[in-house]
């Protein structure tokens, strides 16, 4: 426990938020620093870990929930947007976020990824992007370098375009966008505080070294800058910013002030079974 | 690794008391958490050596952060955000960075990254004696340094028990690539 502002009262810690469970992580990966940037994020909000829920699919990096002592949810592969969704609109007053890799948020669950954006439901979506699937050994995902030849799958490279999550969640209507780096996990936790308080869908991409199948990430730390401008309210000039970015500047883009969407609960259901009556056959 | 990790900010290092105290706490305790989070990785990836080592360097670290709770005394240590505590650099300077790990590393690697780790700790709290207006914030970083130092020479101790290992330390038979 540490001390607060005012010295007063005992606060929950970082630590206070991580579980017993020991990561299994490559040692060097990029995602024990956005476990620890996020563990300090929630220490900073103070926010009680069992008013907060972790949602993710499936990857290296959607494990995450297990290792937090929060409430989570290891779903399935591409899904996690859609659970995270479904959970904050029936349970509006916890804080959800849903987490995951560039694999599982823009190849399988891509189609998730525009909807969640354009709903805007007030949940924080995080992105530990790598730019390779690296629990199923190393294949190109959607933000691979089109030259990137590593894998025995694309040997030439994959050849395509990449994804740029960034415009398509401008795109698509994302609330907040921002972009961090694993090298500054104080900054990202920074940025998580702003991602998580900000009304609406905040989409934050984190660039996390696979240290084992993109080994020349390590890099990513010597590269990445400050983007030169502050954050935005007008969606043009995030877009007009977004022309000339290289992928490694790091900071908040975009901070819209569209009304999350929230649906009226008082006409549900008191338990499930009432569900299944109407089903009956 | 960032090459300033150790300084407090440019343009001076004119702490307060509290500042002090507070930069320290953090310090001291992001060392302990980090060693933890170290040892487990190498208790995951079966390195028992070092993962021993990285235990123990935690507890010194965890005694660390007990002196400093000391050295405030009855007053509370403020908290400062961790994005607002002002070193260069974008890490603590104790604290090795995560991507400083291998799963084949030596107790010899474990051993330098805490050397080095010790030598930034020192050099912080040594800066801040040098440059700080208040006579007592001079005396606790001088303190702090002091500290830090025995450290750094317990450090060289134990690395000198350790050679540096041969060149193909890293060699994987299985490596986890698609080979
Ligand atoms: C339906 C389904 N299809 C494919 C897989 C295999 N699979 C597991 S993880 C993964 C990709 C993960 O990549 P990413 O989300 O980038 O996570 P990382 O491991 O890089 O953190 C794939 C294709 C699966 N588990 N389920
Ligand atoms: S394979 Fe890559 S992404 Fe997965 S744990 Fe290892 S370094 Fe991290
Ligand atoms: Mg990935």
């Amino acid at each position: 426990m540490s001390v607060d502002t005012e010295g007063t009262t005992a606060a929950l810690a970082a630590r206070d938020y991580k579980s017993s469970v020991k990561p299994v992580w490559c040692p060097g990966c990029g995602d024990f620093s956005v476990l620890s940037a996020l563990t300090k994020a929630l220490a900073e909000m103070q926010l009680p870990p069992e008013q907060v829920a972790v949602i993710s699919g499936i990857g290296c990096s959607s494990r995450i929930p297990a290792y937090l002592n929060t409430y989570g949810f290891h779903g399935v592969h591409g899904r996690a947007l859609p659970l995270g969704v479904g959970l904050k609109v029936a349970r509006p007053e916890l804080t959800v976020l849903v987490s995951g890799g560039d694999g599982d948020g823009f190849s399988i669950g891509g189609n998730h990824f525009l909807h969640a954006c354009r709903r805007n439901v007030d949940i924080t979506y995080i992105v530990m992007d790598n730019q390779v699937y690296g629990m199923t050994k190393g294949q190109a995902s959607p933000t691979t370098a089109p030259d990137w030849s590593l894998s025995k799958l694309t040997p030439e490279g994959p050849g395509i375009n990449p994804f740029y999550p960034l415009v398509i969640a401008l795109a698509s209507g994302a609330n907040f966008i921002a972009r961090a780096s694993t090298s500054d996990p104080n900054g990202t936790a920074r940025m998580l505080v702003e991602a998580i308080r900000h009304p609406g869908f905040s989409f934050v991409q984190i660039l996390s070294p696979c240290v084992t199948f993109q080994p020349e990430q390590r890099d990513w730390k010597k590269l990445v800058r400050p983007a030169p401008v502050a954050a935005t309210s007008d969606p043009a000039k995030a877009a007009r910013r977004l022309m000339t970015d290289d992928n490694l500047f790091v900071g908040i883009l975009y901070q819209g002030s569209r009304e999350p969407f929230q649906p009226r609960l008082e006409n549900r259901l008191e338990h499930p079974t009432e569900l299944e009556e109407q089903f009956a056959v | 690794m960032s090459a300033d990790r150790s300084k407090p900010p440019a343009g001076g290092a004119d702490y307060t008391v509290d500042e002090l105290l507070a930069h320290s706490l953090a310090i001291e305790a992001e060392a302990e958490e980090r060693y933890t989070m170290l040892a487990e990785q190498m208790e995951v990836h079966n390195n028992d050596e070092v993962a021993k080592l990285f235990r123990r360097l935690a507890e010194i670290e965890g005694k660390h952060v007990a002196k400093v709770q000391a050295l405030s005394g009855d007053t509370p240590i403020p908290h400062i955000a961790p994005w607002d505590l002002r070193w260069q650099g974008q890490s603590s300077p104790e604290a090795p960075e995560f991507d400083d790990l291998h799963y084949l590393m030596t107790p010899h690697h474990a051993l330098e990254l805490a050397l080095q780790g010790e030598c930034y700790a020192a050099e912080f709290f040594a800066d801040i004696a040098a440059s700080a207006s208040d006579a007592t914030v001079r005396q606790m970083a001088e303190e702090l340094a002091q500290e830090e130092r025995e450290h750094v020479a317990l450090v060289e101790k134990w690395l000198a028990r350790y050679p540096k290992p041969d060149r193909n330390w890293a060699d994987d038979q299985d490596p986890p690539g698609q080979e």
